[in-house]
């Protein structure tokens, strides 16, 4: 059996017909007791179970997905990688995450398809080239790559944007992000899990959480459609579904469920080679490696578990684009989706124990938990594997809502969720 | 694009509509509050999946008012005036 991706093994591969090829991952049948259960099978629980597997040693996990790996958000966001963010805490955890992916290829010997084609962030006005200007300074500081960008840099990046003086947004410069870009989605979903497979995970899909099995006050494992599992850490990394599972276990979070949309054009030949981002209008744009426009933006409106979103946030949305973009109306829309996002007042993630000893949380990554999946991984693994916070995960506990030590990226770097 | 009702306008468009929170969430009173159960007032939520019971502002007229509704399907039960509703 060919085990090892590279091009010597597609090339012999190619000569024996294809026949060699094992499955990415395997698919066991749920063991009574492990090690750890992770709930979740997308980008976040997958990357932890393999962290744990691969960082700490313990590989008798058990990965349980209520449908199937990749479905949820993972396979529902717009792809972009970055760490332009504005608070030291914030800059560690988003950066650990691009530092990971710029290695995760190799590390998993998968190709997750990162490509760093940088990311320009627009200022259409005086009062936005001083806040760029802020957030370009406090990447610095934070040793995080970042320039700022005339109008000529932005027309030398992205010539198609909307450069008219009349324009209702018009663009006076920028900042620069020139080691964001995009990755794979599904190939990191895929890549981890192979990778957690190979190192004796057991993955397990179709198989939803019913309840938690809670003994003597702790967390000792879970009933799920599959039968009862148990384990003595649990950690959950269920996105928009959060509340839900912390209903079970008895305790609240701080989390509102919103539906995020997102939408493809056709494939068409390249045209935009950067991620480009408005605040003005809300849009951030980007092509996929097939063509399509890739174009996101705001939050819907109305609290939602429906993964379709609402006609109205995706009109404003796409009436942005066209302002930014006005040789787009030509395009036709191909596909349109939304996934259900996990939003905190503060706009930054919540990792750590929860209120029920033994069940550890990883949720609150809002509309940009994509780009944070090897962090979200790395630091789950480590709180389920010792018990105790990374440094880089502490400031993101549960109790700084009690404390009051909030990490408002909402406020520091205008993030829209 | 999806109606919901006002209790005082009628039915309008979604977009005329803000959230304002979950219904039955009150303010501590007393000078004797911990911090756990102010961060339950301000940050903590049930945020439930299926049925659930919202106060919501129609910013045209400015009235908010109860609206029960569903989380999954959006479809709308009732918009009732605060003031025949047991809580806000």
């Amino acid at each position: 059996m060919t085990r090892r991706y590279s091009a010597l093994s597609l090339f012999k591969e190619g000569l024996a017909g294809q026949k060699g090829w094992e499955p990415a991952w395997r698919s066991p049948e749920p063991k009574k007791t492990y090690d750890a259960i992770v709930i979740g099978g997308g980008g976040h629980g997958l990357a932890t179970a393999y962290y744990l597997a691969k960082n700490h040693g313990i590989t008798n996990v058990a990965l349980l997905e209520k449908g199937w790996i990749g479905g949820g958000n993972t396979g529902r966001n717009t792809t972009v990688v970055r760490s332009n963010y504005y608070y030291p805490e914030s800059v560690a955890i988003y950066d650990l995450a691009h530092r990971l992916y710029e290695g995760l290829s190799a590390d998993l010997n998968y190709n997750v398809m990162l490509s760093q084609r940088g990311m320009v962030f627009l200022a259409h006005s005086i009062n936005e080239m001083e806040i760029t200007a802020r957030t370009v300074n406090a990447m610095q500081i934070n040793g995080i790559d970042a320039e700022i960008f005339s109008v000529d840099d932005v027309r030398r990046v992205a010539p198609m944007l909307n450069f008219s003086p009349n324009a209702r947004f018009p663009i006076l410069g920028g900042g620069w992000q020139g080691r964001a870009g995009t990755a794979r989605h599904d190939a990191v979903a895929w890549g981890y899990a192979r990778g957690a497979s190979r190192l004796g995970v057991d993955i397990i899909q179709n198989c939803e959480i019913t309840d938690f099995i809670i003994e003597g006050g702790r967390c000792r494992g879970v009933h799920t459609t599959r039968g009862s599992i148990r384990a003595d850490r649990i950690g959950m990394a269920v996105a928009g579904h959060s509340s839900v599972l912390a209903a079970k276990a008895g305790f609240r979070l701080p989390v509102n469920s919103y539906a995020l949309q997102a939408c493809v054009s056709e494939p068409v030949k390249p045209i935009l080679d950067t991620v480009v981002l408005s605040p003005g209008t809300g849009v951030y744009v980007s092509q996929s490696d097939k063509g399509e426009i890739v174009i996101g933006g705001a939050l819907d409106r109305i609290p939602s578990y429906g993964q379709r979103g609402n006609l109205p946030v995706l009109e404003g949305v796409i009436a942005g684009l066209l302002e930014m973009f006005p040789t787009f109306a030509q395009l036709k829309l191909m596909r349109q989706w939304a996934g259900i996002v996990d939003v905190v007042p503060d706009s930054s993630p919540i990792i750590g124990e929860s209120p029920l000893p033994n069940l550890f949380i990883n949720c609150g990554w809002g509309t940009g938990g994509f780009k944070a999946i090897p962090a979200g991984g790395t630091l789950l693994a480590h709180l389920l594997a010792t018990g105790k916070h990374h440094d880089i995960s502490r400031p993101f506990d549960l109790d700084r809502f009690a404390f009051g030590r909030l990490l408002d990226e909402a406020a520091g770097s205008g993030i829209a969720h | 694009m999806q109606l919901f009702t006002c209790p005082f306008c009628g039915p309008r468009d979604e977009t005329e509509f803000h959230f304002g929170g979950e219904s039955g969430n009150l303010r501590p009173d007393g000078t004797d509050v911990t911090a756990d159960r102010w961060a339950s007032y301000l940050y903590m939520r049930d945020n439930p999946k299926g049925a659930a019971r919202e106060i919501w502002v129609h910013m045209n007229c400015g009235e908010f008012f109860v609206m029960e509704r569903d989380t999954v399907n959006h479809k709308v039960e009732t918009s009732i005036a605060l003031d025949s509703a047991e809580h806000a």
